[in-house]
Parts: C-alpha cells; sequence; structure tokens
C-alpha cells in the first residue's frame, strides 16, 4: 500500500511525461494522403512511398493493398486521397464518381506469366498460341498432350494429369489475363463466359498471388498464372510464350517494354493491351493506374499530389525494374505527366 | 432442512438494517443496479443477434427480391453478368461437414469411451482428457497449414492410386486436385474432434453406476455394458455432441479456405475441388462491388440460419439429456 502511494505521483508523472513526448515528435507540418487500391503494384508503391518520404520528410503517404474493386469504391466514397487500380475505372464506375471526375494516371506497368510445376523439367516450356488458352479453358487435360509435345521437342515432360490454379478473389491480374486468352482464342466465350476480375477457371483457386504460386508449388502438373514481379522474386519457372507475330518470348523487362511500346495510349489514358503486336513483346501486359480527382478542394493537396506523381513517373520509374515492374516507356511517361498537369 | 428454514428467516437479518443505515442501502442500491446491468447485458445479447440478423438481412434484400429461393437452387456463380446462384455453396458446405462428422463421431465417442470406462488411472485419463481438449485451442489458420504441407501430399498420392484403380466409382471419378473435399473435411473432423469427445465423455459419465455394477453383476462383459448400457443411456448427448460440431464445422472458414480448393463446382468425387459458403465469403467480399455483395449477403443469410438452426437443435437436445439425466 505505502509503496503504491509511494510510486503512484512518480507514475503518473512518467505518463503524462510519454503523453507529452508524442506531440512533439509529429509537430512538424505532416501532409499526409491516404490511398488504397491494387495489390499487384503495393510493392513498388510503398517502395516509391517511403524514398519520397526520404526526400520529403513532411509527406507521408499510406497505401493499403486492398484490391482494385475495393480501392475504387474507397475513392468513389471518399475515403482515400487517391486510388489505384489494375483494371483502371470503367465508365459506369467513373459516372458514379460525384466531384469534378476523375483523372486516370498508369504509374507502372507488369507481364503476367503463366507458371507450372513440373518435377525434372528445368529450362522454360514453350506455349503456343493455341495450348495455353486450351489449357485453362480445361480442354486440354494432360501434360502428354501431343501439342504439348510438338512445341517443345527434347523435352521429357512428365506424364501428369493439368491441375489449373487460379485466384479465388477477384483481382485484376485475372482481368487481364482472362482479357487476353479471350482476345486470343475463339472458344474462351463458350468455355468461360466474359473476361473479367472472377473467371470460373477448372481447376483449383488461391486467394493472391501468393495462394495461387503457393498451389502451383503443391501439386506436380499444377498451372497457373501470377505476376511476373512475384514469380521472379519468388523463383517460379516461367513459361516461354507465343506471341501475335508467331515468335515465342520470355517475360523479361525488354520484352515487357516492347509490349508496352506497341500500343498507343489514347487521350484518356485508359487502354489494355490484349495481344500487342511485334516481334519482341512479350503477349500478357498491363498498365495499372493511379485514381486521381480532376479537382481537390484541400489547400495544397493538388500541388502534393501532382509532385509525388512526378516523381514516380521520374526517378520512381528506375525503381521499377529491380522489383519486377516495367518502367514506362518515355513517350507514356510524357503523356501521363501532362494529364497530371491537370490536377487542380 | 426444515428446521434451518425456520432458524433463519427473513426477519432476523433486517434487524441490523437500521444500524447500518447508508452503508446497507449503498449496499442495496448496488445490487439494484448490477441487477438491472445484468439484464441489460442479457439483452444487449439478444438485440445483437437480431440487429446482426437484420443488418443481414437488409443488404441481402435485393438478391432476394430478386432470385427468390431459386436462389438456393440455382448453380451459376457470374461476377461479370451478375448472376448468382447458391446451390454449389450450400452443397460443398453440406457435404465437408458431413464428411467431417463421419469421420469425427466415431472416433470421438471412442475417446469418450476410453476416457469414461476406468481403463486407466484417472490422472491418465486427465491427462488425454486435457490433450484432447487442447485441440480445440489450435487457431484454424495452423490446421489449414497442418492440411496443406502435411494432409494434401498424402491424399494427392491416395486420391491418384483410387482414381487410377477404382475410377469407375463415383467418389474416385477424378483425380486429386490438391486442395479438395477429403483433405478439408479430415482436418475438419480434427478441428470438432474435441467438442464430439468432450461432450461425448460427459454424456457417458452421466450414465447410473448403479446400472453398470447391476449388468456387471448378473454376468455382463465390460463389452456388453458398454454397447447396451452406456450407449444407449447416452445417445441423446452424443446426438447433441454431433449435432453441435456439425453447426461448428459448418461455419468454419480459414481452414477451408486453405484446403477445398475453391472451385464453384459440384462434383461426388472426394478428389475434386468444392468451395462453401464461408470460404466464397472470406475470398470474395474484398473485390465485390453492388449485386455481388447482395448475393454474398444472401449466403450469409443462408449460413446464419442454417447454423443458427443446428446450434438451436444441439442446445435442445442436450437440454434435453440434461432432463433426462435428473430423472434417473
Amino acid at each position: 500500500m505505502n509503496l503504491s502511494r509511494f510510486y503512484a505521483p512518480l507514475l503518473a508523472v512518467g505518463v503524462v511525461a510519454i503523453f507529452a513526448a508524442v506531440p512533439v515528435q509529429s509537430a512538424g507540418a505532416q501532409t499526409t494522403l491516404n490511398a488504397s487500391g491494387a495489390t499487384f503494384p503495393a510493392p513498388l508503391y510503398n517502395r516509391w512511398f517511403v524514398e519520397y518520404n526520404k526526400l520529403h520528410p513532411d509527406i507521408q503517404v499510406n497505401y493499403q493493398g486492398v484490391g482494385s474493386g475495393q480501392g475504387i469504391k474507397d475513392f468513389t466514397a471518399g475515403l482515400t486521397d487517391f486510388g489505384a487500380s489494375d483494371a483502371a475505372m470503367n465508365d459506369k464506375e467513373l459516372a458514379a464518381v460525384t466531384n469534378g471526375g476523375v483523372v486516370l494516371l498508369p504509374m507502372t506497368a507488369g507481364s503476367i506469366v503463366i507458371s507450372y510445376n513440373l518435377p525434372g523439367v528445368t529450362a522454360p516450356i514453350q506455349l503456343p498460341r493455341e495450348v495455353y488458352p486450351a489449357i485453362f479453358e480445361g480442354i486440354i487435360t494432360k501434360w502428354s498432350d501431343p501439342k504439348i509435345a510438338a512445341a517443345n521437342p527434347g523435352v521429357a515432360i512428365p506424364d501428369l494429369p493439368i491441375t489449373v490454379a487460379s485466384r479465388a478473389d477477384g483481382s485484376g491480374t485475372t482481368f487481364n489475363f482472362s482479357s487476353h486468352l479471350a482476345a486470343i482464342s475463339p472458344d474462351f466465350a463458350t468455355k468461360l463466359g466474359k473476361p473479367g476480375k472472377q473467371v470460373s477457371f477448372p481447376g483449383v483457386a488461391g486467394k493472391g498471388n501468393a495462394g495461387v504460386a503457393a498451389l502451383i508449388k503443391l501439386t506436380p502438373g499444377t498451372i497457373g498464372y501470377v505476376e511476373y514481379g512475384y514469380a521472379k522474386s519468388n523463383g517460379l519457372p516461367m513459361a516461354t510464350l507465343q506471341n501475335k507475330a508467331g515468335k515465342f518470348v520470355a517475360p523479361t523487362p525488354d520484352s515487357g517494354a516492347a509490349a508496352l511500346a506497341s500500343v498507343e495510349l489514347p487521350a484518356n489514358l485508359r487502354v489494355f493491351i490484349t495481344d500487342p503486336a511485334g516481334d519482341g513483346s512479350y503477349p500478357i501486359v498491363t498498365y495499372t493506374w493511379w485514381l486521381v480527382h480532376a479537382k481537390y478542394d484541400k489547400d495544397g493537396e493538388a500541388a502534393t499530389i501532382k509532385a509525388l506523381a512526378t516523381w514516380c513517373l521520374t526517378d520512381g520509374q528506375k525503381l521499377s525494374d529491380s522489383l519486377g515492374y516495367l518502367p514506362l516507356p518515355p513517350a507514356v511517361v510524357t503523356k501521363v505527366q501532362a494529364a497530371a498537369a491537370t490536377i487542380q | 432442512m426444515e428446521p434451518t428454514a425456520e432458524i433463519i428467516p427473513d426477519q432476523p437479518r433486517k434487524i441490523p438494517l437500521p444500524v447500518l443505515g447508508a452503508q446497507a442501502r449503498a449496499a442495496r442500491r448496488f445490487d439494484l443496479f448490477f441487477t438491472k446491468a445484468t439484464l441489460l447485458a442479457g439483452w444487449g445479447t439478444v438485440a445483437l443477434l437480431a440487429w446482426i440478423a437484420l443488418q443481414i438481412g437488409y443488404q441481402a434484400w435485393p438478391a432476394f427480391v430478386q432470385y427468390h429461393f431459386g436462389f438456393l437452387f440455382s448453380q451459376t456463380w457470374d461476377t461479370e453478368n451478375d448472376v448468382y446462384g447458391a446451390l454449389p455453396f450450400i452443397y460443398g458446405t453440406l457435404v465437408s461437414s458431413a464428411l467431417a462428422l463421419l469421420i469425427a463421431t466415431p472416433l470421438g465417442v471412442a475417446i469418450a469411451i476410453f476416457l469414461t470406462e476406468d481403463y486407466l488411472p484417472s490422472s491418465v485419463q486427465d491427462f488425454f482428457k486435457f490433450t484432447v481438449e487442447l485441440l480445440a485451442a489450435i487457431p484454424s489458420v495452423i490446421y489449414g497449414l497442418w492440411g496443406w504441407a502435411v494432409i494434401i501430399p498424402i491424399t494427392n498420392i491416395l486420391g491418384n492410386w483410387l482414381n487410377a484403380h477404382f475410377g469407375w466409382c463415383p467418389l474416385f471419378s477424378t483425380p486429386a486436385s490438391g486442395p479438395c473435399f477429403l483433405p478439408a473435411s479430415f482436418v475438419l473432423a480434427i478441428m470438432v474432434l474435441p467438442t464430439i469427445a468432450a461432450l461425448a465423455r460427459t454424456a457417458l459419465k452421466a450414465t447410473p453406476v448403479a446400472t453398470k455394477e447391476g449388468a456387471l453383476a448378473l454376468g455382463a462383459t465390460r463389452w456388453e455394458v458398454i454397447r447396451q448400457i452406456s450407449l444407449p443411456m447416452a445417445s441423446t448427448g452424443i446426438a447433441g455432441a454431433v449435432v453441435l460440431a456439425l453447426g461448428r464445422a459448418m461455419g468454419e472458414t480459414m481452414a477451408l479456405a486453405m484446403l477445398i480448393g475453391n472451385k464453384n463446382q459440384i462434383s461426388a468425387s472426394l478428389f475434386a475441388p468444392a468451395n462453401t459458403i464461408a470460404s466464397l465469403l472470406a475470398n470474395s467480399f474484398g473485390e465485390a462491388t453492388g449485386p455481388q455483395v447482395a448475393a454474398l449477403m444472401y449466403l450469409s443469410f443462408i449460413l446464419m440460419f442454417l447454423t443458427l438452426a443446428i446450434n438451436a437443435a444441439a442446445e435442445w437436445v442436450l437440454d434435453y439429456t440434461g432432463a433426462s439425466k435428473r430423472h434417473v
């Protein structure tokens, strides 16, 4: 009793000191931007925002990788200062944003790769244009299929049933992957319906890139689609795919950049590259967008976001490659910067 | 009994009241406050349940208006065209839970018998009882990881062998796809095992010793006593345990989302991937918009209704055994 009476004032002083100390640390003129959206570019965005904070300690960006759909919802509801989405926003979603319209800014791009688990196969397998859609549509169900063997002479592909692994959650990656398959395969509509964020592929499904990658590693004979950056950092095998020009192209930063360069950005900066032309183009690439208000009410917020976007489009692009994303071609950067400059 | 009741009637207690005055009044006020507070907490729980049900019902309403009860029997889940049906998820939920009970019930009852008949000294019994109950303390995601790393490789080998040799049987008509019904149900069985074992043990403990000793005295073997006296007398309690376990199994989410394969289809094969209501909700809620949210809410409502009904049934059965126990 006596002891506690003795210590109580000390304790009180301590508590007061702690609370007093906290505001001192955050007393500077801090600007915090909140953003949420796509998980696909989240590692790059978070890196950008950390680096930007080092250069501008007064600006802090909190980005939550909650998925493109949720990112659009949060942005539309005004919960975030800007959003991010792998599928941009469709016309209906754009119409739902009330105050002053939306500017879509492509900030980075990435490839989607087909990964697989084939014990004993070390070199990347080659998948022709008519074969990989048929696998994901459930038409080709065995690795011993003669069409696969014909494309991979001299490779001893084990005789396993094919298990397709896809995304269980709605995903921009699924949207872009299925859009590509639908563009090159006439069977897609009859087998799987419309391409979109959730497609009922045959086989099993897991949550996120990590879930799909885990499914691929788990069972021999499994094939699935994941982002290039994720596959690269986890050492997953990546198939070489046949592009529109008929060439087999491995997913690399160069082949991805070639695909980006093959498509002209329209005025609203929303374009889906479903089947890029050119000999060196990797066939499945996608931009990913920031969703930014055309007008900001708060003083200085527009300027802050403009400066942030400009840095990400210039110095930020140098970080893309090391994290497995595609640096935007210079022509694209110029266009996006012009669009960012219109924010008020 | 009666004399004590006469010695301490209410009157003598009231005598010191005026002496303690303020303190007693304060105590009584506190009592009153405490009674009111507990009453509030009790009704608060009821109100909370009603509020959750209403909220989910309200959000599910658009889907209900659109699909009515046809939702329960439709197999389409098309997020692009906003056409939704619940049958594959209801099927997956019921079949995975039923399979789990099929595995867990004999095991759980066997454990309960082992722990109530005096095969073991009571300290050893306590150790086993404690261990089985500890199974309930393991987080769901750990079960999921264990199923993923340990059970699926085994069921893969088993499934491919059964498919190769007994593929004509609908139960083995597909090769193992990794995550699928069998590993999911097996892990689910272990998760509900403590529920069944603990409640069945309580039911078996409650069977009267005199009846059992009587049967033994008449020359019955121990097996005959278990089969003809203990199990029949405890059967309602065991049934209650199984129904309660069913309720738990149906609502289980994390482990199933990892192990069932998340494929919206109906297949008789034990080695085909499937999906459950809980797992679908966990996977698709984040990205859902508009009509899909309503459809997911409708599914939540179905799941809540099913689990509430099943748990209520279990409580009723267990209460009923409690009552019959008092009569003996």
